[in-house]
């Protein structure tokens, strides 16, 4: 590490004492990057930015937003009426979740398909996965405070998801809305929470960042770097593309704020809450929509709500279910049809999701609920023993073991 | 204190450990007891609170409520079912075998005596907390007559008993009393 030379002397006496522009050129200047990095290494950059359009705009918007059951419909109405570009704000911010979530969604199969989470990079992974699990507390909460129809009955039958577990199911419930139905009190938490909960990610966020610079990126190789040749370093090159991969993302985002801001919501969450009255036909945000799936997908309530957490949970022990030591799936030819098939599987599952709950697509989900466990349960672990993998190059610079193998070719 | 641990270094070490093991976890001890017990009010004050514990009991006329239909009043915050069913609604609910109930239950049970067509039901699914289509005329009321939860499929019968889907339970019968054969007071 060389220790960089400022000129300004403002920055030398601060640095001198606290060595944030040293550790500035350290991380984010010289830190040195594989140098093969493809268009799907900007979505972390990418993630952090959002996240970061996502306080400013919720801190905001909760300047003009009441959190009560009575005013909390009206005041979001004022916001989209009234104040000025409260309309483009709160586009932003609910546009923003489901961007989110796109973002992170192709980050983590990025990571399942290039094999980022394995060693030296489990608990990169397992961080990136409490960001998850955060984001799904936060996003939900946040929905249900605009006090629509579908944010009341969405809290309702998340809230009693609690509910089924045994004995002191009930009680959980209860303190979760803080009375005997989701109500006032289950509001005014909710909005607490909500603030409090993405600086608890930004923090989740830099222990992330920190697992990440201790061995550095992964790349679409899947190999260790191995000389100074296989990197370059992160400024200007990789600023730069995370900042042209930037412009494209928000010429995306500002498309859809603009022409279609309300083509991922519900229309039913334009009809204030009514305790009384059930929507017919309830969905969750489509970014939980799989999880929905595997939810309904079992008919016994206690093992439904279990089968969804531990859709997530799983995800957690990944890093030990795969047994290959071959990150990369370009050099595993089973695994990379095993990706594609589980890609799929997700996406059906989500659109099962969406379905109401009858057949065929109790079946369906049933059947693609079953893939999903056994995609990391028993696929992953037999193909760690079973599949045998492509030569790997010997550098990301090029080369194989053996030099006439097209193999070589294919790597550059 | 630094001459006598050094002192003591030579001859007491055994003694020495030992006691200071047993302070360094009554220690810890003492912190672990006093942390939960100032978190304790903190978990506590997300339960319900006194106004909303004051739970309001309410009464209710059954007069204008004719044989085969349903109202819904609100209690507690949340919908309670009234069903007057109709003869063939209690003879469907009292011929099912207990075997075919998921939540066993007999239908006189879940009725005052005397008053077999008063069916009186918390109108909250036992799944995840929607409230079950059949309270309306053209409502779906699921294929044993009684309710349907349209979130995620429950069937209940003319009894409030689940039949069939995800539901583990039958809908709850709140507490309540006839005051006249035409009033009730629910809570």
């Amino acid at each position: 590490m060389s220790k960089p030379e400022f000129s300004n002397p403002i920055v030398k006496w601060v640095d001198y004492r606290l060595p944030i522009f040293s550790m500035m050129h350290h991380e984010l200047h010289e830190y040195p990057t594989p140098k093969n990095l493809n268009y799907f290494w900007n979505f972390g950059s990418l993630a952090g930015i959002v996240l970061g359009i996502m306080i400013v705009s919720g801190i905001v918007l909760a300047m003009n937003y009441t959190a009560h059951i009575d005013y909390a419909f009206d005041s979001v109405e004022r916001i989209m009426r009234d104040v000025n570009f409260g309309w483009l704000i709160r586009y932003i911010h609910m546009n923003g979740a489901s961007f989110f979530f796109i973002v992170v969604y192709i980050h983590m199969f990025r990571g399942l398909y290039y094999g980022s989470y394995k060693a030296p990079r489990e608990i990169l992974w397992i961080l990136g996965v409490v960001i998850m699990l955060l984001m799904m507390a936060t996003a939900f909460m946040g929905y249900v405070l605009p006090w629509g129809q579908m944010s009341f009955w969405g809290a309702t039958v998340i809230t009693n998801l609690f509910s089924a577990l045994p004995i002191i199911g009930e009680y959980i419930v209860t303190w979760l809305w803080g009375g005997f139905a989701v109500d006032n009190p289950t509001l005014n938490r909710f909005f607490s929470l909500h603030y409090l909960l993405p600086f608890v990610i930004a923090g989740v966020v830099i222990l992330h960042l920190a697992a990440l610079h201790q061995h550095g990126s992964n790349n679409p190789l899947g190999i260790d770097v191995k000389k100074k040749g296989d990197t370059i370093p992160f400024h200007p090159y990789y600023t730069i593309k995370d900042l042209f991969g930037l412009g494209v993302f928000l010429t995306i985002f500002v498309a859809v704020i603009a022409y279609a801001p309300n083509y991922m919501g519900h229309p039913d969450n334009y009809i204030p809450a009514n305790p009384l009255v059930t929507p017919a036909h309830i969905v969750p945000e489509w970014y939980f929509l799989p999880f929905y799936a595997i939810l309904r997908a079992v008919p016994d309530k206690l093992f439904g709500v279990l089968a969804m957490f531990a859709a997530i949970a799983v995800l957690f022990v990944l890093p030990w279910l795969d047994r290959s030591p071959i990150r990369s799936a370009k050099f595993r030819p089973v695994y990379f049809i095993f990706f594609w098939v589980f890609l799929a599987d997700c996406i059906l599952l989500g659109y099962c999701g969406a379905m109401p709950a009858e057949e065929p697509w109790v079946t369906i989900s049933q059947l693609a609920t079953a893939y999903y466990f056994a995609h990391f349960l028993i696929i992953l672990p037999v193909l760690g023993l079973y599949e045998r993998p492509v030569d790997l190059p010997l550098s990301i610079s090029g080369g194989s073991k053996d030099d006439d193998a097209p193999a070589a070719q294919a790597a550059e | 204190m630094s001459d006598t641990a050094h002192e003591t270094s030579d001859g007491h070490d055994d003694l020495d450990e030992g006691r200071r093991d047993f302070l360094y976890m009554a220690t810890g001890a003492m912190g672990a007891i006093g942390a939960a017990a100032a978190v304790w009010p903190f978990i506590d004050s997300m339960n319900p609170a006194a106004d909303t514990l004051a739970l309001s009991s309410i009464e209710v006329s059954l007069a204008p409520i004719e044989e085969g239909q349903s109202v819904t009043f609100k209690w507690r915050g949340k919908p309670v079912f009234v069903r007057r069913r109709t003869a063939a609604e209690i003879e469907e609910a009292r011929a099912v075998p207990m075997g075919d109930l998921p939540d066993p239950e007999a239908d006189d049970l879940r009725v005052k005596d005397g008053k077999d067509e008063w069916l009186v039901l918390v109108g909250v699914c036992t799944h995840l907390g929607c409230i079950p289509l059949g309270q309306k005329a053209g409502d779906e009321k699921g294929e044993y007559g009684g309710w349907f939860c349209p979130c995620h499929g429950s069937h209940y019968d003319t009894s409030g008993r689940i039949r069939k889907g995800p539901a583990p339970l039958n809908l709850p019968v709140p507490p309540y009393e006839f005051l006249t054969d035409t009033q009730i007071k629910i809570g």
